[in-house]
């Protein structure tokens, strides 16, 4: 409808005038090789005073970003390809276009902060130390997969790094995550949980069950709503009566960020952080875009049109003003960036090759992970002849 | 339905002191005490992880005479009520280990709506012993993250029946973590409450939720019946690795028993034999064990004899118990209070019927409630459950 299309769009570009504009404010210290950039638009509060435009940040930091955003962002075309050609089965839903949040959010925190989010988890899984291997032998069904492939797509977690998933249940993860906040403070540690969920699971009842247990414990818990403007085909204004989703928590302080800006969102989780410690849950709305539909069985384009799409990546797109910045402070040739571009091309297409190379699990893996010490009780197949298993 | 008060056969009469003449036993057979073949099952020792500080006695009930040298040393042990056993399993695990912690709705100051949980919160703290608000579903959830990072919750729901608001993630979460994860998760919560048929509570208080979650892969299941178990039961519970739902029962929680004074903690996959016999085999659990009992005293002084097998672990079942049972007497009866379609029972019979079809006279009769909401009236409510006489018509249909 003519009428959708048009708010959609004026919505979603209303960022426009501020980069292409000359009001960013560039400044470079070589002494100490910090640099401030101003975020795209301030950031807006509900509750709180929001943090200042300016971030600073370092050459090396800026080279990370776009390193890994890039890393990512090939690694999710190749997971298209992958599943085109059917080596990936079953759901695979795609981060390509909010690599920002998931690159973002790690130069804020270390690894003993804890990160859960739902099934578009496989940046996310990369940020917090997975590598592309596991990710691929999990997407592609392989027991080198982080999950030892018994999980898929929406079940990456990586222990060690922080990261608890990966889940396929739409809001589900939120009481998880505000779990994961409880224990910390129970244990004092000084870390924080990120709790990420997706602007159509901000309607879900267990959302506000979480949040109003979250205030009244002051749990360190951070609730993080990636707004990508549609929940699966249903955009948000046709879901939400008020999509403000930072301004949802009432009661709880919530901040509104561009999710397609690197730097802004390190700021505001850095923001978050100190806030959560102190002052218990904090929402922040990442205000960001996915340029694949909502998994690989949605083309994307039957509800927003691919004016709208394109129009996205040419203003906003995460990576390339990293790479704008990058050439602007001269900390990196064209030529560079775009070898680094090749170079992690070849890394996730090794990666991918290594993964077919993969085996399968093992029939008895199906009754493995069941139980912890195992109850003894016996497992047969579907046709009670094969694969006969004690459970261990 | 009289409470009735369980025997605890700690040692013989000969064993010099340990029990005076004070002490109240309650036999519940003409019998003799029951015996516990649990020699076999002696796995204890293969458990990894876990250090365990107390004595661990395999045994649900102690052989007559057996354990008369250790007893001589224990003390005589002390009388207390089911929901105060619980408690006592509770405080000793919340003593031995500081993950454990307890959430539920007016678990804390209120002292919990059964009093399960009295006076822990004054003792432990409002972090541990945590009141929540009335959100099932996100308080069961955020059990789970927490003990996915290696706390150990307790979740209790004030009825069982309101834990279907989380079932979503008892089944997802807890359940299925572990595999999904590949292992690297463990989800070591306990998810407690009482449930069953109460007295007049009405449809939506009064329900059975084994039947709904016996499906779930990666939890246990166990029901406890007396005391003794409850606290056994408890303390294995919140000790294992894996995820495990402990049903209480309504009407129980004021039943009577004496307990030992020293710590054990009991088997969950383990069944429990509440009287041997040799011509029928009863499996039940949870409170329709009582009307079993009251039922078989009918039956023995009409000449039969049956065994009588408390099933205590509804997810895996403890086939080893059971299968030894019906090798001997060849006739099975369960008597559950699940409704007919899709629970325990129903299982149970599958169970029974594909690992022993060989050693079975006659086919398993199960008696169940009735598949109806669970009425207010008194009367209709006691029709939906299976009563004594039942019991007793159907071993002498078996046994025909």
């Amino acid at each position: 409808m003519a009428l959708s299309t048009h708010r959609t769009t004026t919505t979603l570009l209303r960022y426009l005038t501020p980069t292409i504009s000359s009001l960013r404010h560039v400044s470079t210290d070589c002494s100490s090789s910090t640099i401030t950039v101003e975020t795209s638009v301030p950031f807006t509060g509900h509750n709180i005073d929001p943090p200042s435009r300016s971030v600073d940040t370092t050459p090396q930091e800026l080279m990370s970003f776009f390193r890994d955003m890039a890393l990512m962002r090939r690694k999710e075309i190749a997971a298209d390809s992958l599943y085109k050609a059917k080596l990936i089965r079953g759901f695979c839903h795609l981060y390509d276009g909010q690599e920002a949040v998931a690159v973002g959010m790690e130069a804020a925190i270390n690894r003993k902060d804890c990160i859960i989010t739902a099934y578009r988890d496989h940046c996310i899984f990369l940020g917090r130390g997975g590598t592309l291997l596991e990710s691929f032998a999990e997407l592609m069904g392989r027991k080198d997969g982080c999950s030892k492939g018994k999980g898929g797509s929406m079940h990456f977690y990586k222990k060690e790094g922080g990261f608890y998933g990966g889940h396929g249940i739409v809001g589900a993860q939120i009481p998880l995550g505000c779990g994961l906040a409880f224990a910390q403070k129970y244990k004092n540690d000084e870390n924080v949980t990120f709790t990420l969920y997706g602007d159509g699971a901000a309607n879900q009842g267990q959302l506000f069950e979480a949040l109003n247990m979250s205030a009244l414990w002051d749990l360190p818990a951070i609730l993080v709503c990636e707004n990508n403007h549609y929940g699966m085909g249903t955009a948000e204004w046709r879901a939400a009566k008020n999509p403000a989703y930072y301004k949802r928590g009432d009661y709880v302080p919530g901040l509104k960020v561009d999710g397609m800006d690197a730097l802004a969102v390190k700021q505001a989780c850095r923001f978050a952080k100190e806030h959560a410690l102190k002052n218990g849950p904090i929402i922040l709305e990442m205000d960001t875009y996915r340029y694949h539909g909502h998994s690989m069985s949605d083309p994307g384009s039957t509800y927003r049109t691919r004016d709208e799409i394109s129009g996205v990546r040419q203003e906003r797109d995460p990576i390339e003003r990293v790479r704008k910045l990058l050439l602007s402070h001269d900390i990196a040739s064209e030529k560079e960036l775009k070898d680094i571009e090749k170079e992690l091309r070849k890394e996730v297409d090794e990666a991918i090759a290594k993964a077919k190379e993969c085996p399968l699990p093992e029939p008895s893996e199906l009754f493995t992970n069941i139980y912890v010490k195992g109850s003894g009780a016996e497992s047969f197949g579907a046709d009670r002849k094969e694969v006969r298993a004690v459970l261990p | 339905m009289a409470a009735m008060l369980q025997t605890i056969g700690v040692a013989s009469p000969a064993a010099s002191g340990t029990f005076p003449d004070h002490q109240k036993f309650f036999v519940s057979s003409l019998h003799s005490l029951p015996v516990i073949r649990s020699e076999a099952r002696l796995n204890f020792g293969s458990i990894h992880g876990s250090s365990r500080a107390g004595k661990l006695i395999a045994k649900a009930v102690a052989t007559k005479g057996e354990n008369s040298a250790a007893s001589a040393a224990s003390k005589a042990g002390h009388e207390l009520l089911l929901f105060e056993a619980l408690r006592e399993g509770l405080e000793e695990e919340m003593d031995r280990d500081p993950r454990v912690c307890v959430m539920g709705e007016d678990v804390g100051h209120y002292g919990g709506s059964y009093k399960v949980t009295k006076d822990l919160a004054q003792k432990f703290g409002d972090l541990r012993v945590l009141d929540t608000p009335i959100a099932e579903n996100s308080f069961t959830g955020m059990a789970i993250g927490a003990a996915m990072t290696g706390l150990r919750p307790v979740i209790e729901g004030m009825n069982m029946g309101f834990l279907l608001l989380a079932f979503n993630q008892i089944s997802d979460n807890c359940g299925m973590l572990h595999y999904t994860s590949g292992g690297q998760f463990t989800i070591p919560a306990v998810i407690r409450g009482p449930g069953g048929v109460g007295r007049q509570l009405g449809a939506e208080h009064s329900q059975r939720l084994e039947s709904y979650f016996q499906s779930i892969p990666g939890i246990q299941m166990v029901a406890c019946s007396t005391p003794y178990n409850a606290k056994g039961l408890m303390k294995a519970a919140i000790r294992s690795e894996n995820p495990v739902v402990l049903f209480e029962h309504v009407l129980l929680y004021n039943l009577k028993e004496r307990i030992p004074d020293e710590e054990y903690v009991l088997n969950l996959e383990e069944a429990e034999m509440v009287r041997p016999g040799e011509q029928v085999t009863i499996l039940t659990y949870s409170r329709m064990r009582y009307h079993v009992m009251q039922a078989v005293k009918t039956l023995v002084n009409k000449g039969y004899d049956p065994e009588v097998i408390d099933i205590r672990s509804l997810k895996p079942f403890d086939l080893y118990t059971i299968g030894n049972s019906v090798k001997k007497t060849h006739r099975v009866l369960i008597v559950e209070e699940c409704m007919r379609t899709g629970g325990i029972g129903a299982s149970l019979t599958a169970a029974i019927n594909e690992n022993f079809h060989d050693y079975l006279d006659a086919p398993i009769i199960c008696l169940s409630s009735q598949d109806v909401p669970t009425p207010y009236a008194g009367t209709l409510e006691e029709w939906t459950v299976v009563q004594p006489p039942q019991i007793v018509t159907a071993v002498e249909q078996l046994c025909q």
